[in-house]
């Protein structure tokens, strides 16, 4: 299938702008098609496609728009039709998607379509010129290992890509690019499932993957007050909550608040652990955190081997005290 | 209703990190001692969700898994929690098979058992953390797949399920048969009654093989794997750790809140 050496971005968007994830997979492509010598494309579907200009800005050198009312929800099926006629069309030798709900969906039905190689959750990828192979790395085992997997050069290769883990490029007004919208439309008799309801919760103000800081609570605060308690500190902060998935499980937060594998993936410059064990599936998820903070009864959590300031405490003694200095500052 | 569950047996993911370990000449997981393998958590929420719809509109469950002959032990764990039937797919020529060969097997699988309203799997297996079979099994059969489920309800013969986003849920609706995927968030799997497990012990569990599947050796295995395993090393992440400590846990707490105000951004 790979004929040239292309890659194909799959793009998301969110209130008319790309998703940070789909600026740090511009980023990546854009870099790895300096070493293989392919143009950047970038695939946008919606109802109406706002952000092709900025795509250029990021790193595209085509933006392929598909505009259908069948994109206003998300629906695997429409999306995984669309993305096999564009590879078919560009014949790319590499196609990105996040890891999302969109990239953990359609990635693996795309490559078995289209016989290609597949990685999902990689945090890097190198082109190796001498051999024309790709070389992905993904975490597996929880975190507790890492797997470098190569595909030849000869075989389209589909990976899905960790968010916060490739670096975007400066966005540049002068770049040009070119804009082609998809006029091929879906086929609506091969569309199998239908979204019958959505429940989204909408985050009011910054987003815990955006967040600069912080503090999240885990299994060791007991209840639904404690995360009332660190909620008073993270706000005195200027930070959003986080959690790991025992409070999550455990019904006393929702379940956009979960940070690790299966959760959200982050990154602030402050991460403050409070109640949590450290465990590698919720550990994977903040490694590329600054600074991390930990606040836990047990001396010997792992959480402290990760942490760059560590306090031995029961929480319910120190946070209150963190709260009040914190609130009477120097 | 007619249930295929498919089952992974994997390492115990909450096993401590320090007991894991890679022989970084074969690239292989050096199995820890006393440690069995142990049903995917997932796909034990697989089986649970099966009973569920088995308990609401009758029918069957089969439990098959792909691994090798001591795979029969983690089968009779599915049986002891409630399944049916139970399959062992066993043959030297599917050892290594990456994800889309071991999907393949598995369609046909599905295929051999015929009958089937419903195929059941985990959102990924907690050993190489793929999130594929599923999917790719739902496209070999042609048929509608939903990954990562929390809820399944069949009414009149139609399926809806309810799925995990990043922000919230979402409800689809189709057609039997189906591929669903099963996410955490459905709860807790059942422990097997004594009874259960007396049952299991007595099961006759075959094993089907590659020819058994009337299947090309060439098109699984090793042979077949589209990506190839190069590194596999262990990673640990991990930082000098500057402990704060004072002559009781108020001081302390008060030095910590020091140290935040110096860091913060
Ligand atoms: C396949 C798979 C995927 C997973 N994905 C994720 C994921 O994405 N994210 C995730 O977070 N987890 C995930 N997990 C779960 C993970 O393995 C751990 O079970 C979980 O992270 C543990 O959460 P915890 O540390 O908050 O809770 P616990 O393990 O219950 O630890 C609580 C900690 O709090 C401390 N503590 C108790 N009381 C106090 C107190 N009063 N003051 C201070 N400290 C106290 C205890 O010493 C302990 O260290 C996954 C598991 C599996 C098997
Ligand atoms: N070897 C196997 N035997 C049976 N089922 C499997 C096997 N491998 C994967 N599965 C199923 O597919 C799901 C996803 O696996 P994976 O794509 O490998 O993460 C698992 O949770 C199982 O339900």
């Amino acid at each position: 299938m790979a004929e040239s050496k292309h890659i194909l971005v799959i793009g998301e968007v969110e209130r008319e702008k790309l998703t940070s994830t789909s600026r740090e997979l511009l980023g990546g492509a854009r870099r790895l098609a300096g070493q293989m010598g392919g143009m950047v494309n970038l695939l946008l579907m919606g109802p109406a496609v706002s952000a092709a200009q900025e795509g250029i800005q990021y790193g595209a050198d085509k933006v392929y728009t598909a505009q259908d009312a069948i994109f206003s929800e998300f629906n695997s099926d429409a999306c995984t039709q669309l993305t096999g006629e564009i590879c078919r069309k560009i014949r790319p030798m590499l196609c990105l998607f996040g890891q999302s709900d969109l990239g953990r969906d359609v990635a693996p039905r795309l490559a078995a379509k289209l016989d290609a190689g597949l990685c999902m959750d990689c945090v890097e990828i190198i082109f190796d010129a001498g051999s024309n192979r790709l070389l992905q790395t993904r975490p597996v085992f929880g975190g507790k290992a890492m797997a470098v997997m190569a595909t030849s050069g000869d075989r389209l290769q589909v990976n899905t890509v960790r968010a916060k883990s490739i670096a975007p490029e400066e966005p540049k007004d002068e770049r040009k690019g070119e804009v082609i919208s998809v006029t091929d439309g879906v086929d609506a008799s091969l569309i199998k499932v239908k979204l019958v309801e959505s429940k989204r919760m909408e985050t009011e103000g910054v987003k815990l993957e955006d967040a600069k800081i912080i503090v999240a609570g885990g299994g060791g605060l007991g209840g639904p007050e404690g995360f009332e308690m660190i909620g008073q500190l993270a706000k005195l902060m200027g930070g959003v909550v986080g959690a790991t998935r025992v409070p999550v499980d455990e019904n006393w937060v929702p379940l956009s608040m979960e940070i690790g594998q299966t959760g959200k993936i982050v990154s602030p410059d402050l991460y403050i652990a409070i109640g949590i064990s450290g465990a590698a599936q919720h550990v994977t998820g903040i490694v590329n955190s600054k600074k991390i903070v930990a606040i836990n009864k047990d001396p010997d959590a792992n959480i402290f081997r990760m942490a760059d300031v560590g306090l031995v405490a029961d929480y319910k003694v120190a946070v209150p005290i963190l709260i009040e200095k914190l609130k009477a500052g120097r | 209703m007619e249930i295929i569950v498919c089952i992974k047996p994997v390492l115990d993911p909450d096993m401590p990190p320090a007991k894991f370990s890679v022989d970084s000449k074969t690239n292989r997981v050096i199995p820890p001692e006393g440690m069995p393998l142990v049903i995917n958590p997932y796909d034990a929420l697989a089986v649970e969700a099966a009973l569920k719809i088995k308990e609401a509109k009758g029918g069957k469950i089969t439990a098959v898994t792909l691994a090798g002959s001591f795979a029969t032990e983690i089968l009779r764990k599915a049986v002891a929690m409630g399944a049916d039937e139970a399959i062992n797919i066993n043959d030297p020529a599917f050892e290594d098979s990456d994800t889309f060969s071991t999907a393949f097997i598995l369609a046909e699988v599905v295929k051999k058992i015929g009958k089937y309203d419903l195929v059941l799997c985990g959102r990924q297996a907690a050993d190489w953390d793929n999130g594929v079979v599923g999917s790719v099994i739902a496209e070999y059969l042609n048929i509608p797949s939903v990954i990562r489920a929390k809820g399944i309800v069949v009414t009149n013969g139609k399926l809806r399920v309810e799925r995990v986003v990043a922000n919230g849920f979402e409800i689809y609706e189709m057609g039997l048969p189906a591929v669903v995927t099963l996410s955490s968030e459905m709860g807790q799997a059942r422990i097997p009654t004594g009874w259960g497990i007396i049952n299991a012990v007595k099961k006759k569990i075959p094993v089907w093989t590659c020819s058994d599947l009337g299947l090309d050796p060439v098109r699984v295995g090793k042979t077949a794997a589209r990506n190839s395993l190069v590194k596999l090393y262990t990673f640990s992440p991990s930082r000098s750790c500057e402990m704060i400590t004072g002559k009781d846990d108020k001081e302390a707490a008060g030095k910590l809140a020091e140290k935040i105000m110096d860091i913060k951004p």
